[in-house]
């Protein structure tokens, strides 16, 4: 049976111009579609640090892997999927608030999900929350009821736990 | 022009004690990596490069079309094993590589193409003659890139030849700014390359091969499949000693044909969608399949869930992405075709399988070559039937695209490798002439013959004129039969003889040829075909033959797209049927 389900992709790529582009642009060749793609500096100077969450069967996705190891410029893919690995999701929330409602908003927030405020006007807050992506989720349901103005969310970054890192091989091999 | 006032540029290892214009660089570091024919055409985003040319030695072949460039420089490829080099302007001059470009990506052939670019000041302007080729050409390159700087020109250049011919070959692009190429500096010394990302696997891992060898043992009725792999990797001698020692047959994919001798008593021919029929009858009762640097095309494997229904699959391949990609494979080995023949020598001790052979045997029955169909008509398979033995099997053969070039790959019996040249995975319309070009530039000895449609031949033959002004031992055999012939075929077979837009009108090749100075005769008797043949032969250089061929005449087996080795059609079958 082929089931297909979210697979998060952690990806270690040399920090070079087009290396998203060659990236993404397989996925798309590939008909792929990309849930959330998070990049930033990884700990190693001149690596990125990718984390991609894509829907696929496990066969399709161990292919894709096998096509990104295809790219120069990338090092290391790993599946984190089966890992129960860290994933946190950073998102700012505008939501409508009125002078009956904002006591309610706020408390919700802060003490239900340990989220920030972040902004305030007479009609609207900021709310800033972090944390796995259903939690994010969850509270954008909770407070759709108010009126959303905008969401803004950064994608997934995800981590596997314990000692265990996603990291170049030891010898970089010179050809 | 004051070529002669102007001193030669060095290209040594010394370092220059002058900085040189970035064109001049690019030239130095071409020839640095023993690049000695460029296939090209300038324009004004590698004029620099243009100026600076006749001051190196490298022989430029001015094309008539920057896809024959792309393809010339293909045909270069596999006729020497060196890395084939072309060039072109930016814009249009690059976008007419493309064709080319995928073309080697399909077959895994290392070209290096040079595009030049618009001055960095207008990039992303839209500027004249300005297109994003590094864009364009993302999916269908091994790598590509842009030299920014003056001092990237050397390192750039030298990471495109090494990309391009190792580990799984293609194509690289390397797109140049024209500021670039104005722009002074040095040549920075060849050094060693650190690209952690790319480690291709050439040994294979040991225990897979012990793996592998532990199947081969129990196997009852194995197959070698062959693909392009064992010749880009030159392993024949391997691969024979390999079959010999196990007694394993051999069939061969389209692109494998010369990988394996045609002669030897293990080979099969091609197996596929127009393979022969006891090859691929070979595959359906195979109990272990063993594939070499080939990819299970579905030109090869039809449908996939009724491949070899009975076998266990070991697939050697350099390219880990290549294996269970289209089948369930028992014993992946991931490495150099010719390292794993080796290791897989080392552990298998000599295997018997006369009753498989001989069953495989009975099996067989010859492709069909009779000189004239129905009506005295001469029948396409005669020509290649001769052609294969008046030049004693030993030309260099390319081959455009359809019934021409399955009925050549069926009935031209290669026995060595690089003889064999023939667009595969994409199966480019246009290929064959400017293919022959290049590989008769890179082997001057040899004898090459372009076996064409009449419909592919009219995409290139402007490249008739390169081949006069390099006087090319080139033999080029139009198979004329005023259809775009596999297409009709298919419109036969499946669409009801619906004959919409297939027949192909076509110029008089003889007056043609003569055109473009180029020695020309028609054939349309069975009786003229050996005298034409010895004719082109008697002569070096270009020589043009029309052989005016049965119009409807078809590719026989045939397994439908798509379908397995049950529903093959082949000729017996059908006479009665049509
Ligand atoms: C560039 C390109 N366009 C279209 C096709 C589709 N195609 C495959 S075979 C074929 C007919 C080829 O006709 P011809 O060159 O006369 O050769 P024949 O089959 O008659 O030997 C066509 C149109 C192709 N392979 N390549």
């Amino acid at each position: 049976m082929v089931t297909v389900r979210s697979h998060t992709l952690v990806v270690l790529v040399e920090d070079k111009p087009g290396v998203m582009n060659r990236i993404v642009s397989l996925f798309r060749q590939r008909g792929f579609n990309i849930d959330s793609i998070a990049v930033g500096h990884s700990e190693t100077p001149g690596l990125s640090r990718i984390t991609l969450v894509a829907q696929g069967d496990d066969r399709k996705i161990e292919q894709l892997v096998k096509q990104l190891y295809k790219i120069l410029e990338v090092i290391k893919i790993t599946d984190v999927t089966d890992d129960n690995p860290i994933q946190r999701e950073l998102a700012l929330i505008k939501v409508t608030a009125t002078e009956r409602n904002r006591s309610d908003i706020i408390r919700l927030v802060t003490d239900v999900y340990q989220a920030r405020i972040v902004d305030a006007t007479p009609d609207s807050l900021v709310i800033e929350v972090t944390g796995s992506p259903e939690k994010v989720d969850s509270l954008i349901t909770m407070v759709r009821s108010y009126g959303i103005k905008e969401i803004a969310r950064s994608g997934v970054i995800a981590m596997a736990r314990g000692a265990r890192v996603v990291a170049p091989a030891a010898q970089p091999v010179v050809a | 022009m004051a070529i002669e006032t102007r001193e030669r540029p060095r290209v040594s290892e010394e370092p220059q004690r002058e900085p040189q214009l970035g064109a001049h660089l690019v030239l130095q570091a071409l020839v640095r990596e023993g690049v000695e024919v460029i296939f090209g055409y300038p324009g004004g985003a590698i004029l620099p490069v243009y100026d600076a040319l006749p001051y190196y030695p490298i022989h430029h072949v001015l094309v008539r079309h920057e896809q024959s460039a792309a393809f010339a420089a293909d045909g270069y490829a596999r006729a020497t094993g060196k890395v084939g080099v072309c060039m072109a302007t930016s814009g249009p001059g690059a976008t007419n590589l493309v064709t080319g470009i995928a073309n080697a990506m399909m077959d895994s052939i290392p070209i290096v193409a040079i595009t030049g670019q618009v001055p960095q000041s207008v990039i992303g302007m839209d500027a004249f003659q300005e297109t994003d080729i590094t864009g364009i050409t993302l999916p269908i390159t091994k790598y590509n890139l842009v030299i920014r700087s003056v001092d990237e020109i050397g390192p750039a250049i030298q990471k495109a030849f090494y990309l391009a011919r190792t580990g799984r070959p293609g194509p690289v692009l390397v797109d140049i700014p024209k500021d670039v190429q104005l722009t002074k500096g040095f040549l920075a010394p060849r050094q060693e390359l650190n690209l952690p990302g790319y480690r291709p696997t050439i040994v294979p891992h040991r225990r897979q091969i012990r793996r592998a060898a532990e199947l081969i043992r129990r196997a009852e009725r194995p197959l070698i499949l062959a693909g392009h792999g064992i010749i880009i990797s030159g392993a024949t001698e391997e691969l024979v000693r390999f079959a010999e020692r196990t007694q394993i047959p051999v069939g061969l994919t389209l692109l494998g044909i010369g990988g394996f001798p045609a002669s030897h008593p293990l080979c099969l021919g091609m197996v596929g969608m127009h393979g022969h029929a006891h090859a691929n009858r070979a595959i359906h009762e195979a109990d272990l399949i063993i594939g070499i640097g080939m990819r299970f095309d579905d030109r090869v494997t039809g449908r996939p869930s009724e491949f070899a229904p009975n076998a266990r699959i070991i697939h050697i391949d350099i390219d880990p992405a290549e294996i269970g990609k289209v089948l369930k494979t028992e014993v992946p080995v991931v490495g150099d075709a010719r390292e794993a023949l080796r290791l897989l020598l080392e552990e298998i001790e000599p295997l018997e399988h006369e009753d498989w052979l001989s069953q495989i045997r009975s099996w067989y029955r010859p492709i069909r070559t009779e000189p004239s169909g129905p009506d005295g008509v001469l029948q396409p398979q005669y020509v290649i039937a001769r052609l294969h033995a008046l030049t004693e099997g030993k030309a260099i053969v390319t081959t455009d695209v359809g019934q021409h070039q399955m009925w050549t790959a069926q009935l031209y019996r290669c026995d060595i490798p690089k003889q064999w040249i023939s667009s595969g995975g994409l199966g480019a319309m246009g290929f064959g002439v400017p293919s022959a070009m290049g590989a008769a530039i890179g082997r001057p000895e040899a004898e090459v013959w372009a076996v064409v449609g009449d419909g592919g031949v009219q995409m290139t033959l402007n490249e008739f004129a390169t081949i006069v002004d390099e006087q090319l031992n080139v033999k080029v055999a139009i198979i004329n039969n005023g259809y775009l012939g596999m297409v009709r075929q298919w419109q036969q077979l499946f669409h009801n003889r619906n004959y919409s837009e297939t027949p192909i009108s076509s110029p008089d090749y003889v007056l043609l040829g003569q055109a473009y100075r180029m020695p020309a005769r028609r054939v349309t008797r069975p009786g003229e075909v050996d005298e034409a043949i010895q004719w082109a032969r008697s002569f070096r250089g270009p020589a043009l033959i029309e052989f005016v061929v049965n119009q409807e005449e078809n590719v026989y087996p045939m397994i439908p797209s798509g379908g397995s080795f049950r529903d093959m059609i082949d000729d017996t079958q059908i006479e009665g049927e049509w």
